[in-house]
C-alpha cells in the first residue's frame, strides 16, 4: 500500500532485484532453461555433444537479428512485415556479389547490410509520410521485394560452390566455444539493447510508440525517428540475410518465407507490446531464442516436428493472453491501493489524476512498477 | 441548441435545427467514391486486355478467374466487415488449411460420409472462429497479435494432423461439382452459386442491418458505440465466428478443386484477401468501407493475374505489381489530401492543418 505513495522506500538494490523477478525477461529465460535442460535430460547429445552446443547457440541467431529489428519497428507502434523478403533478397544479393565480382567478404556483407537499410529505407518513408498503418504498407512492400527478388533470381539459386570458402567457414567457426554469426547476433543485440534504452534517440522511439500524439504535442521528430527504426529494421534483416547465405550455404528462392511472423511472434513473446511503447530487445532476443529451441528441441522429446508450428502458435497466444491477466491484476491492486488510503488525497492531491491514468487499458501492456507509476512519469516508458 | 428556449423554436419554425444537407447530390456521392474508382479500374482492365492481351477473351479464361478467385472473393466478404470495425484476421488462410486437412481426413480415414465430413468440417472452422473471437472480444487481446499466433497454431494443428502427407481420394460427385459451370457454355463456375447468396446475405448484414451499422461504428470509436447501446463484444465475436465459419466453407472448396487436402493449402492466402479488401476502399483504421468495392478489388487483381500470366510475365512481376498497386491506393487518400492542400493553399484558403486532413478524409469516404 505504501509503496503507492512512497516508491523509494525500498532500497535501490531491493527495486532492482523486484522489478528482475517481475520483469517478462526472466520468466522466458526460465521457461528456455527449462526446455533445454528437459530436453537434455532426454537426449545428452543435444547440449553436450561438440555439435549439439554448437547448433543451440547458432541456430537461433538469424531469428535474434531480425527480432531486434522488428521489436524498434512495433516499439513505435509500427510493425515491419517486409523483414523476410528482404532477407531474401539480401541473402541472393550476397551470393550473387561473391559470383560476379571478387569482392572482400566485409565489403560485401556491408553491401548487403546497406540493401536492407535502403529497403527499409523506402518502408520508413511511405509510413511516416503516406499517413498509413505500416501493417498495409509493410504488405505491399513484402510482395515488391520478394518480386523483385524471385525475378532477380529466376530460376538460379546460389550452390555453396558459388561463396568463398572462408565466408562459409564463418557459418560453422567458433571463437571460444560460441560460434562466430552468435557473436554477432550477440554483438547487435548488445549495441541496439543499450541504444533503447539509454541513448535520447532510443527513448524516444518507447515515447512515440506509447503515445504518438503526445509525443509531437511534446517536440519529437516522429517521422525522423520512425525512419530511424525502419532503417534498423531493413538493415538488421539485411545482415540476417548474409548470415543465412553463411550459415546454410545456399540460396534458394523460399529462403525467409514467413519469417517476419516469426520474428513478430518471437517480439510477442518476449514481452513487447505489440501497440508499441513497452518490452525490450532482450526479451525479443529470448524469445526468438526459445522458438529455434522448441523447435529442435521437439523432435527429441518424440514429438513429431511437424506440430512444432501448434507449439509456436499456442506460445504466442498463451504470452499475450498472460500479459493481460497480469495487467488486469496489477489494475486491481492499484485500484484497492488508491481506494485503501483516504489519507494520501489530502497530503498529496495531485496524485490522484496520476494514478488511474497509470491504470487505465491505455497502458494495458505495461505491468510498470506501481511505485513508479505516480512519481516519475519518465519511468513509464519502460 | 439546447440554450433555445421552446418558445423560440415553436414561434419561429425557421431558427428550428436543421441538419447539414450533404454537401455534393446523391449521384455525384455514389460516382465519385473510392468504389466507383476501383470498379473503373476494373472495366478498364477488363476492356483492355480483352482488346490487346491474346486469349483474354478466350473460354476458358473468364472460367479459371472466377474458379482461382472464387475463395479470395469468399473470404474477403467477413474480412471486410472484421476490417471495418478496425480488427483484422490474419489466420483465415491456416483455418482453410486445417478445415481442409480435417475433411480429407474425416472422409479417408475415418470413413465418414461427406455430407458429414464437410459439416464437421465447418464446425472446426467455427470453433477457430470463436476461438479468435474470444480471445480477441471478450479477453480484449488485440486481434493482430491473435491472429498472428493463430496462424501459426491452426496450421500447426493441421501440420501436426497430416505431417506432409494427402489425402486426395474425394467423391467423384463432389469433386465434379466444385469443377461443373452453372450453364454449359458460359464461363460461371458452380461455386459462383453459393458466394451469390453469401454476398448478399453479407451485403444486407453489413449495409442494410442494424448489426452492421454497429460494424461500422465500432469502426468510428468502439467507446461511443458502446454508450449508444451496441453490444461491441459480441459483434466482434460474430463476426470473427463468420469468418471461420466461411474459411471453413472455404476450406471444403479449395480440397475439391484442387483434389488434395494438404495442411499448406492456401499458405499465404490471407494476404491476398487483405490486399484486395484494402485495395478495395476498405480503410485499415475501420469505419469505412463497402462490400462492392471489396469485390471489384479482388476481381481487379484477379484480372490482372490472369491478363499477365496470358501475356507471359511471371507470377513475381505480377506480385510487384499487385504490391505497388496496395501501396499506391492506401497512400492515395494521403496523396490526394496533400493535392487538397496545395490547392487551397494556392487559392490562399486559410486552413489549419487539421481541417486539411479531415476534408481529404470526406472526399474520399
Amino acid at each position: 500500500m505504501s509503496t503507492l505513495t512512497h516508491p523509494s522506500g525500498g532500497s535501490a538494490l531491493s527495486r532492482v532485484a523486484k522489478e528482475v523477478l517481475r520483469s517478462r525477461e526472466l520468466a522466458v529465460a526460465l521457461v528456455l532453461l527449462v526446455l533445454i535442460a528437459v530436453t537434455t535430460f532426454k537426449s545428452e547429445a543435444f547440449l553436450f555433444s561438440a555439435t549439439g552446443w554448437r547448433d543451440l547457440l547458432l541456430t537461433p541467431s538469424m531469428l535474434i537479428l531480425l527480432a531486434v529489428g522488428q521489436t524498434a519497428v512495433i516499439i513505435t507502434r509500427n510493425v515491419d512485415l517486409s523483414v523476410g523478403s528482404t532477407l531474401g533478397l539480401t541473402a541472393y544479393l550476397t551470393g550473387r556479389l561473391f559470383i560476379d565480382t571478387n569482392l572482400p567478404i566485409i565489403v560485401v556483407v556491408l553491401c548487403a547490410v546497406l540493401m536492407g537499410a535502403v529497403l527499409g529505407m523506402v518502408n520508413g518513408l511511405l509510413v511516416a509520410f503516406g499517413r498509413v498503418p505500416a501493417l498495409v504498407i509493410t504488405l505491399g512492400t513484402m510482395y515488391i521485394y520478394r518480386g523483385v527478388f524471385l525475378t532477380w533470381a529466376g530460376s538460379d539459386r546460389i550452390n555453396a560452390d558459388d561463396m568463398p570458402r572462408a565466408f562459409r567457414n564463418l557459418g560453422t567457426e567458433s571463437i571460444l566455444g560460441i560460434p562466430v554469426l552468435t557473436i554477432v547476433a550477440l554483438l547487435v543485440l548488445g549495441a541496439v539493447g543499450y541504444y533503447l534504452h539509454t541513448a535520447r534517440g532510443g527513448r524516444e522511439l518507447y515515447a512515440i510508440g506509447s503515445d504518438p500524439a503526445a509525443a509531437e504535442l511534446y517536440g519529437l521528430k516522429i517521422r525522423r525517428r520512425v525512419i530511424f527504426a525502419f532503417v534498423l529494421s531493413g538493415a538488421l534483416a539485411g545482415l540476417a540475410g548474409a548470415v543465412s547465405a553463411a550459415r546454410f550455404g545456399t540460396v534458394s528462392s523460399s529462403v525467409g518465407t514467413g519469417v517476419e511472423f516469426e520474428a513478430v511472434g518471437a517480439a510477442v513473446i518476449g514481452g513487447v507490446a505489440i501497440f508499441g511503447g513497452s518490452g525490450t530487445v532482450w526479451g525479443a532476443a529470448l524469445g526468438a531464442f526459445l522458438l529455434v529451441t522448441i523447435n529442435r528441441a521437439l523432435p527429441v522429446l518424440g514429438i513429431s516436428d511437424f506440430w512444432q508450428q501448434a507449439v509456436v502458435g499456442a506460445l504466442i497466444v498463451g504470452a499475450i493472453a498472460l500479459d493481460r491477466i497480469l495487467v488486469l491484476r496489477q489494475e486491481k491492486k492499484l485500484v484497492a491501493a488508491r481506494d485503501d488510503e483516504p489519507t494520501s488525497h489530502a497530503t498529496a492531491p495531485t496524485l490522484d489524476p496520476v494514478l488511474p491514468s497509470g491504470a487505465t487499458p491505455a497502458d494495458r501492456s505495461e505491468p510498470a512498477d506501481p511505485g513508479s507509476a505516480g512519481t516519475d512519469p519518465k519511468e513509464g516508458h519502460r | 441548441m439546447s440554450t433555445l428556449t421552446p418558445e423560440s423554436t415553436s414561434d419561429s419554425p425557421s431558427v428550428a435545427r436543421t441538419y447539414a444537407a450533404f454537401s455534393r447530390p446523391m449521384w455525384q456521392r455514389v460516382i465519385f467514391s473510392r468504389e466507383f474508382a476501383v470498379i473503373a479500374l476494373l472495366i478498364a482492365a477488363v476492356v483492355y486486355s480483352r482488346s490487346e492481351v491474346a486469349y483474354f477473351d478466350g473460354p476458358q479464361t473468364m472460367y479459371y478467374l472466377f474458379r482461382d478467385t472464387a475463395s479470395v472473393l469468399l473470404l474477403a466478404l467477413p474480412m471486410t466487415a472484421i476490417i471495418i470495425t478496425g480488427e483484422i484476421d490474419l489466420s483465415v488462410a491456416s483455418t482453410v488449411g486445417l478445415t481442409s486437412v480435417a475433411f480429407g481426413m474425416l472422409y479417408d480415414d475415418a470413413g465418414l460420409s461427406a455430407t458429414t465430413a464437410a459439416l464437421i468440417a465447418i464446425g472446426i472452422g467455427v470453433l477457430c472462429g470463436a476461438f479468435n473471437g474470444f480471445l480477441i472480444a471478450y479477453v480484449g487481446l488485440p486481434s493482430i497479435a491473435v491472429t498472428i499466433g493463430t496462424l501459426a497454431l491452426f496450421r500447426g494443428i493441421a501440420a501436426g494432423l497430416l505431417g506432409t502427407e494427402s489425402r486426395t481420394d474425394f467423391p467423384e460427385a463432389w469433386t465434379d461439382w466444385a469443377k461443373e459451370r452453372i450453364f454449359e457454355d458460359q464461363p460461371y463456375p458452380m461455386i459462383l452459386i453459393p458466394f451469390a447468396v453469401l454476398a448478399i446475405v453479407f451485403t444486407l448484414l453489413i449495409h442494410f442491418s442494424p448489426f452492421g451499422r454497429g460494424i461500422f461504428e465500432i469502426g468510428q470509436n468502439d467507446e461511443a458505440a458502446h454508450f449508444t447501446g451496441v453490444n461491441v463484444a459480441r459483434t466482434k465475436a460474430i463476426l470473427f465466428v463468420l469468418s471461420g465459419a466461411v474459411a471453413g466453407f472455404v476450406g471444403i472448396y479449395t480440397t475439391l478443386v484442387t483434389g488434395v487436402a494438404r495442411a499448406e493449402n492456401s499458405t499465404g492466402l490471407e494476404l491476398s484477401v487483405i490486399a484486395a479488401v484494402l485495395l478495395g476502399g476498405v480503410s485499415i483504421f475501420g469505419g469505412k468501407g463497402a462490400l462492392h468495392g471489396v469485390l471489384a478489388g479482388v476481381l481487379l487483381i484477379g484480372v490482372i493475374q490472369r491478363a499477365m500470366l496470358l501475356n507471359g510475365e511471371t507470377i513475381n512481376v505480377i506480385n510487384i505489381v499487385i504490391g505497388v498497386l496496395l501501396v499506391l491506393s492506401v497512400m492515395s487518400t494521403s496523396l490526394l489530401a496533400a493535392a487538397r492542400r496545395v490547392v487551397e493553399a494556392s487559392r490562399g484558403a486559410r486552413s489549419s492543418g487539421r481541417s486539411s486532413h479531415s476534408a481529404g478524409k470526406r472526399s474520399l469516404s
